[in-house]
């Protein structure tokens, strides 16, 4: 047994996991391909309080008066917008990342709570569809498993442009995952590594997206609203171009926001924390005079109501959530540490879902492992947490005094950190600075 | 017969019509006065008949369904993407992505094919009488592209199972993407295509291009102290 010597110091620069990592590459001339977001420590919404009411402010009684949830989507074109319970919509996950059961649990949890699930990088699969009411329908870059039947039973179109976790990359499913019926719902060989295109075939600029978007109504006769979702990179301008192109909602990921398999490097080196991009959207949108004519939906690591409060002080309409759902189904539960180990990772880490060994069988396509997902409680406890992000977001807004999760705004926030209050664009606690805006 | 003047009634006005018809309703459709609208027939579920006069933008025909659909003129961006079956015929030139991730059907472009021909193409057929463009059948995944002209550069690149033929020069192959033998079954196939495009050419006079499936998996050495 070795002791750490108590004069040695770690080199911040070669850290373990740096040199973990080198001698990794060393080994494999290969990236290091993993699930989930960022891991990196960036400005966040735990950085941010809310100013509960006081003398200025008047609350409302915290269990009984009224603190309305609901959200209109789609309110701009489509003949039927989409009329969701709470604000708190399930991210676009595919079948093939996730198994049958999974998206049926997520169906199941969403329905009782009455709000969105989002299909994914696949295609829409009659589990699906049959378990969620209200089912978005993503259109991706590779369209696979596309077809106009799907797209008329869809409730929304999702047009994907990115995601948080690696904006300007497209999906990545490795071949572990590649079964029978994944790989014919995409027309792909079995057992191929996938890699996904990360731009769309037709079109290549907003204007020709806008003529896409034309398109995708008319087959569908103007019914169901259309979505766009970009990764949070350049936003205030995605914003603007996404509102041109015709949408009725726009979907921004940040860096933070989860995916089922991506290089590490992207994960982490690109794109901009979630906080930084509300405010970017929300100035885009106040300027075009299309805050909440065009509702915002963003995504990328809300983890409880807090933070779901927190999205809609800051102008968002709705939230999604993918990570957080997942964990609520199963997902690093300490009960799986056993098998966690035996894939030489732990509870509370496993990030390794491209490799289809989930001990948890989420995101596995094993039919033993999936066989211990049991979508029914899944459901349940899907839904026993939205409820929980609801009741605290509810909370926070009748310490605010209001009657609406979308009566929060910001000026009931404030920021813990410098880099939190630039991002938010709220003041630093005790301040009324907020850098870059104020001539300090 | 039914004709419909684009220049009196809207492409939202047609195409409502079109689908409003049952999945199993047959008849002549004739659509005049286009200038170049976008969308004009897309989404059609009928074993149809129509005929478009004139030019048609982006995305004409688009995810058509057992509609058999005639343009008399050239087309933009997307003709008939995301095809699911039936069949498209454009007896002028196309413009980018013509047939983009189609799943099935037949399309036929007499003319030119610009560039992006059959990209992400999922099991449809396309003959293209004239040239394509760059980047054609990229990432092509199944189906057939035949191209009785030349192909521009990086044809096929990072493709899957598409099988791509040739008869003139193609200007450089995309990555993966490598000339291979014309099997018997080969020569039939494309004999079967060109007969159905109205092609009277020999498939002896053919190249086949497909995937060197060198792409397929990571390769990961194994290199541990």
């Amino acid at each position: 047994m070795t002791t750490k010597h108590p004069g040695l110091i770690e080199n911040p620069t070669f850290r373990r996991d740096k040199l973990w990592e080198i001698d990794r590459a060393a080994e494999t001339g290969i990236y290091d391909i993993r699930g989930g977001g960022a891991k990196r420590k960036v400005p966040h919404f735990d950085d941010l309080l809310f100013l509960g009411a006081s003398v200025s402010r008047y609350p409302l009684e915290g269990y009984r008066e009224k603190c309305a949830t609901d959200v209109v989507l789609g309110t701009r074109f489509a003949k039927n917008p989409i009329h969701l319970d709470i604000p708190v919509t399930i991210a676009g996950m595919s079948f093939g990342a996730l198994n049958a059961n999974a998206k049926e649990a997520l169906g199941r949890g969403a329905n009782k709570m009455g709000t969105s699930t989002t299909t994914g990088d696949g295609g829409m699969t009659p589990e699906e569809r049959g378990h969620s009411k209200t089912l978005v329908y993503q259109y991706l870059p590779s369209r696979y498993g596309m077809n106009p039947d799907d797209l008329r039973k869809a409730d929304a179109i999702e047009v994907v442009l990115g995601q948080g976790a690696k904006p300007g990359g497209g999906g990545m499913l490795l071949g572990q995952k590649i079964t029978d019926r994944v790989a014919k719902m995409r027309t792909l060989p079995k057992g191929v590594d996938q890699r996904s295109a990360c731009r769309h075939p037709d079109w290549t600029g907003p204007d020709d997206l806008a003529v896409k978007i034309t398109e995708i109504r008319e087959i569908t006769d103007w019914k169901v609203p259309i979505y766009i979702k970009v990764g949070a990179t350049r936003t205030y301008y995605d914003v603007k171009l996404a509102v041109k192109a015709g949408a009725d909602v726009i979907v921004v990921d940040g860096m933070q926001g989860g995916t089922a398999a991506t290089q590490d490097v992207f994960i982490e080196h690109v794109g901009i924390p979630t906080l930084a991009c509300i405010p970017l959207a929300v100035k885009a949108l106040q300027e075009m005079g299309m805050h909440r004519k065009v509702q915002l939906i963003v995504s990328g690591g809300i983890t409880n109501g807090a933070d779901v409060a927190k999205c809609m002080a800051l102008g968002a309409d709705a939230v999604a959530i993918g990570t957080a759902a997942m964990v609520a189904l199963g997902d690093n539960h300490p009960k799986f540490e056993k098998g966690f180990n035996e894939l030489n990772s732990s509870y509370g880490y496993y990030d390794d879902w491209h490799e289809g060994r989930d001990p948890a069988g989420i995101s596995t396509q094993d039919p033993e492992l999936a066989a211990g997902m049991d979508p029914e409680l899944g459901g349940r406890r899907l839904a026993n947490y939205l409820q929980c992000m609801v009741l605290e977001a509810q909370t926070i807004a009748r310490a605010c005094g209001k009657n609406h999760l979308h009566n929060l705004e910001p000026e009931d926030l404030v920021a813990l950190t410098v880099e939190a209050a630039a991002m938010a664009r709220v003041p630093l606690a005790g301040t009324s600075w907020i850098p870059g805006q104020d001539k300090y | 017969m039914t004709t419909v003047d684009l220049t009196q009634s809207s492409v939202r006005e047609l195409n409502q019509a079109l689908h409003d018809l049952p999945k199993d309703a047959t008849g002549e459709w004739t659509v005049n006065g286009t200038k170049g609208e976008h969308a004009v027939a897309c989404g059609i579920d009928a074993p149809l008949d129509v005929t478009i006069n004139g030019h048609a933008g982006y995305y004409a025909a688009g995810m058509n369904q057992q509609a058999n659909v005639v343009i008399n003129g050239n087309v933009g961006v997307g003709v008939a993407e995301n095809m699911m079956s039936g069949r498209v015929h454009v007896k002028g030139n196309a413009s980018q992505a013509a047939g983009a991730t189609a799943h099935g059907g037949l399309l036929v472009i007499d003319g030119d094919a610009a560039a992006r021909c059959g990209i992400s193409m999922k099991g449809a057929n396309i003959v293209v009488k004239g040239s394509i463009g760059h980047m054609s059948c990229f990432m092509g995944q199944a189906g057939c592209l035949v191209v009785c002209g030349d192909a521009g550069d990086a044809l096929g690149d990072s493709m899957y199972e598409v099988h791509i033929y040739v008869k003139g020069t193609v200007k450089s192959l995309g990555a993966d993407v490598v000339e291979k033998e014309m099997r018997a079954e080969h020569i039939e196939e494309l004999g079967n295509l060109l007969s159905e495009a109205g092609v009277d050419d020999d498939p002896a006079n053919f190249k086949r291009y497909g995937s060197a499936r060198n792409l397929y998996n990571f390769h990961i050495d194994d290199a541990k102290l």
